[in-house]
């Protein structure tokens, strides 16, 4: 049940000059505030940036292993899950030379694509990944010069990102 | 007239474009700056020191554009609107006194450039005429929200007019004169002994309605209809780019300050000392001669009314940024319905009030 507030309008509300005098002293407080206690709401953002949480979603990467080996296994339960339908998985087989591990990372992705313009940021493909390989990073300054660049590839998503960004 | 008055005139004229030219910059850099402290932002601090040179680009960046003339735009009177605005509030400043007089020699130099006795009516005459560039411009531009507002203007700023002559007749029998000068002259003796004789405290609702005008005169927030972005685009400027904009632009901030050097001088005391610096200046009396002790007394009065038009230029920009836009109708219910009516009782009152008691 929502409270109502009524205002019961008095006598000096009539004459507007009351109201405009709490307005000028509104302005003026948080013109006090801003100048000389350094209260404003919006910051220098290039220089300053603003604490997001841990939990933040942003530009996506792959994990890799101490020999820069991606984590991934092409299993495509991400690009099934994904509800914006922006990855793109060709899956392929390790050269044997390659496979450091053994049969363990036998299968790779050939090449993974991520359209970044299509994405919604609902990081399941992150839930849905069994080997902890598709990740969101905290960076959500991806903003590019173009739409091309938008498209995500294996080498980028390689990138080497530290304590998620 | 000798060579010495010539340079005199010349260094005063100096000064007061001076203070036009270099109060508009500040004026848009606090407009900006202003605004956002009292909306909790930052506000431009890129260009500069405290973002101080944020105007210096804005205008390099409105004089380097190209001037576009509307292909069905009255060529002439579309160019003429602009200047008109520019030089309007300009002229009016002339009559307004910025101090009392200097000694130099044995010259005295009046610190007004033109001593008028009817200064009141050349200010009032200069201010009038700035309807003439928002009509012109409205009209010449040959477009329908210029055409609008254009018409919004030129309606308020007569409209108001009437309010604000009515304040001021009320005020210029109080005085007694037409003379700029000999009212800051009168309102520079105390009132029963401790506050200033200032306009302010002899006829306080004289005060409130010319101020309240003033704001409409000057077609500031909350009266800035002729310019009403959401329902006009711009209004009367609105096919004005590059220098020619740059110039209404500059003309809104001078007429500002036009404006409040005319309040200031009928309500608060003019280039009056402020109280306090009387009794700061009384230390300097004993070991000046009297001709420097008038000159540094002079110099008082300019920092006092230039101090006074600060504070008034901040008033304008502080209740633009808390205060939301009439509806017109509602702005023709104020100026003709609310505030004539009131004038117009308040100028009876202060008529009777002399008439049986004397000033």
């Amino acid at each position: 049940m929502t409270k109502i507030v009524t205002y019961k309008e008095g006598r000096l509300d009539k004459y507007y000059i009351p109201a405009l005098l709490v307005g000028l002293k509104v302005t003026l407080k948080q013109f006090y505030k801003t100048l000389f206690l350094g209260q404003a709401t919006t910051i220098n953002y290039p220089e300053e940036k603003r604490e997001y949480s841990q939990r933040f979603r942003g530009e996506h990467f792959i994990s890799v292993d101490p020999t820069k080996t991606e984590n991934c296994t092409a299993c495509y339960l991400c690009q099934t899950v994904c509800p914006a339908d922006c990855i793109t998985i060709v899956a392929g087989e390790r050269p044997e030379e390659e496979n450091t591990f053994g049969v363990k990372k036998e299968k790779r992705p050939v090449s993974f694509d991520i359209d970044a313009l299509r994405c919604c940021f609902c990081g399941f493909c992150e839930e849905a990944c069994p080997k902890d390989a598709i990740k969101l990073s905290r960076n959500y300054e991806m903003a590019t010069l173009n739409r091309e660049t938008a498209i995500y590839d294996l080498d980028h998503l390689k990138r080497e990102v530290k304590d998620r960004g | 007239m000798t060579l010495f008055d010539y340079i005199a005139v010349a260094a005063k004229i100096l000064f007061i474009v001076g203070l036009a030219f270099s109060t508009v910059p500040i004026m848009v850099w606090f407009e900006r700056r202003g605004a956002a402290w009292m909306q909790a932002r930052v506000g431009p601090n890129r260009v500069g020191i405290f973002g101080l040179m944020q105007p210096v680009a804005d205008v390099l960046k409105l004089l380097s554009k190209e001037m576009f003339i509307p292909a069905a735009a009255s060529k002439f009177y579309y160019n003429l609107a602009p200047a008109i605005s520019a030089i309007a509030p300009v002229a009016a400043m002339a009559a307004i006194p910025f101090g009392s007089y200097l000694i130099i020699g044995d010259h005295k130099v009046n610190l007004q450039i033109a001593s008028l006795d009817i200064g009141i009516l050349a200010v009032l005459a200069f201010a009038g005429l700035e309807v003439y560039p928002i009509m012109l411009a409205g009209w010449a531009s040959n477009n329908k929200y210029s055409m609008l507002g254009a018409l919004r203007g030129s309606s308020q700023m007569i409209s108001y007019e009437i309010a604000l002559g009515l304040a001021l007749v009320s005020m210029l029998l109080v005085y007694g004169t037409l003379d700029l000068n000999a009212m800051v002259v009168y309102q520079d003796q105390s009132l029963l002994g401790f506050i200033p004789r200032w306009g302010v405290f002899l006829n306080p609702l004289a005060a409130l309605i010319f101020m309240i005008s003033i704001f409409a005169e000057t077609n500031r927030l909350p009266f800035d209809l002729p310019e009403g972005e959401s329902e006009l685009v711009a209004g009367y400027h609105l096919e004005y780019g590059a220098s020619k904009f740059a110039l209404f632009f500059f003309a809104e901030y001078v007429a500002m300050l036009m404006a409040s050097g005319l309040f200031i001088t009928i309500f608060f005391g003019g280039y009056g000392l402020i109280p306090g610096m009387g009794w700061v200046l009384s230390f300097f009396q004993s070991s000046l001669s009297p001709d420097m002790f008038q000159n540094l007394t002079a110099i008082a009065q300019i920092a006092a009314f230039v101090f006074k038009v600060g504070c008034m230029m901040f008033f304008f920009v502080w209740v633009r940024w808390t205060m939301p836009r009439f509806r017109y109708d509602q702005l023709m219910h104020l100026g003709w319905k609310i505030l004539f009516p009131i004038a117009l009782v308040n100028l009876l009152a202060v008529a009777l009030i002399i008439a049986w008691i004397g000033v």
